[in-house]
């Protein structure tokens, strides 16, 4: 899995740190998202689709076979 | 309980394209249909008053996925075809175009049509913000020289207000509360927002209720105020709240009282759910009915619905999130404002244009409100949880 994340869109929620805060978390400025990791575990894969899912700013792509 | 061999899901916005994704990634293997109004693939609203408007984005970049993921979801899309009928005890719907789709659940998701004034239908010039096609059709109203009214001083007026004027068309927003969203943030904060605007260009016509409008030859002249003015307008646009669209559900079986009332399992009746801006379901944590129209309830919501299809049988208690972006300003707010609150700033400096301040009341923190901190407001969310959602587990 490949997670990839548009700046540009982002909206700063958050929702994706709190979903997995081992793949994503917020620069301290201006809350726009930081990938801690694009090629996380497969224990994590499921939380990060749900992320992409719901992340209410659609910045959050994830590639499955990458 | 044994997952339903297919699902019907009315609504191809937001809530209705999350309740599919989210039932395929929790392993659902069975037959999908999404019916929607529109004929454009998912879109995302959001953007419509902000990007859309201000052509910072092609209508495009709107859309909420590529055709080719939708298609990795193996799910029927019906577009361009609204629901007209719901038989509930049977979970049949009925559309215009003469389609009868029947499934063993089926979700509720269609979301909201803007309020309008009375006279509105049929005078050019006046415009609505809830579609794309909407927006587009209001900016192409926007021509040089025009003036243009707001009449809402919510969220989504504001919103507009602030694109229109950052465009540089003269714009003046008018409503009833003494600053934009007064009533709802309280006066610091409605009252930087105010600043904000004023300081921009948006001319501020507030503290009067919109009552109707003015026309000249068939096309809008202006907006007419309680005060019995009437502030001239070639380009109006109505953003004063919006209904549930349930009109379709009349006679369905299903409960609609200010949308369709849903247990905590947002479940309508047997077999029937609801998602999004649409449903008002029974929060456990907070003990009311409450029904959210916010970008980040439709997905959230439709998690939870997925689940609940499932057999998952667990309650939705969210804490409520929205945000707004009008010029520089990004406001973020995480749970319950409300006017008469015990407002405290906790991080940053108003002064600044940087703070997080909380929202208290009855010496519990109901809601925080973040003004260009995003982080650290949201960092904050774990004393609303724990305040306001004393039920939740």
């Amino acid at each position: 899995m490949k997670v990839t994340v548009d700046e540009a869109k982002c909206c700063g929620a958050g929702t994706c740190v709190m979903l997995a805060p081992d793949v994503f978390d917020q620069r301290d400025d201006d809350g726009i998202v930081i990938l801690l990791d694009e090629h996380p575990g497969e224990a994590l894969h499921g939380v990060v689709r749900e992320a992409a899912s719901v992340c209410p700013g659609v910045a959050i792509s994830v590639s499955e076979d990458a | 309980m044994t997952a339903p061999s297919d699902v019907l899901v009315v609504g191809a916005s937001a809530a209705g394209l999350a309740t599919v994704e989210a039932l395929r990634r929790k392993g659902y293997a069975g037959r999908v249909t999404v019916l929607g109004a529109e004929a454009h693939l998912p879109y995302d609203r959001p953007p419509l008053s902000k990007q859309v408007l201000g052509g910072s984005w092609l209508p495009g970049q709107a859309q909420l996925r590529t055709p080719a993921t939708l298609s990795a979801l193996d799910t029927e899309f019906i577009l361009g075809d609204p629901a007209v009928r719901l038989d509930a005890g049977a979970r049949t719907v009925h559309t215009a175009a003469g389609r009868t789709l029947t499934a063993d659940a089926v979700v509720l998701a269609t979301g909201l049509r803007p309020r309008t004034l009375p006279g509105q239908d049929g005078l050019a010039g006046v415009h609505v913000l809830r579609t794309l096609d909407d927006t587009l059709a209001l900016r192409t109203d926007l021509a040089p020289g025009r003036r243009v009214v707001v009449v809402g001083d919510g969220v989504l007026g504001a919103e507009i207000a602030a694109t229109v004027c950052a465009a540089g068309v003269p714009v003046a927003l008018a409503g009833p509360q003494p600053a934009p969203l007064a009533y709802q943030f309280g006066p610091l904060a409605a009252g930087l927002l105010a600043e904000l605007h004023a300081a921009r260009g948006v001319e501020l016509r507030l503290g009067s209720a919109v009552t109707g409008l003015a026309a000249d030859h068939g096309r809008v002249a202006g907006v007419r105020l309680a005060s019995g003015e009437v502030l001239a307008a070639d380009v109006v646009v109505v953003a004063f709240g919006a209904a549930p669209a349930t009109e379709w559900l009349a006679g369905s079986g299903v409960v609609c009282d200010n949308g369709v009332v849903c247990d905590s399992r947002c479940r309508a009746a047997d077999g029937i759910y609801a998602a999004g801006d649409v449903a008002r379901w029974h929060h456990e944590g907070l003990d009311a009915l409450l029904r959210l129209e916010n970008r980040t309830n439709a997905t959230e919501q439709a998690v939870a619905v997925a689940g609940n299809i499932l057999g998952e049988d667990r309650p939705y208690m969210p804490v409520p999130y929205f945000w707004t972006h009008q010029f520089d300003a990004r406001i973020h707010v995480h749970g319950t404002l409300s006017a008469d609150a015990e407002v405290s700033v906790v991080e940053g400096d108003p002064g600044e244009g940087r703070f997080v301040a909380q929202y208290r009341r009855d010496g519990k923190v109901t809601g925080v409100l973040g003004w260009n901190m995003p982080k650290q407001a949201r960092l904050r969310r774990q004393d609303i949880a724990g305040a306001v959602l004393a039920g939740r587990t």
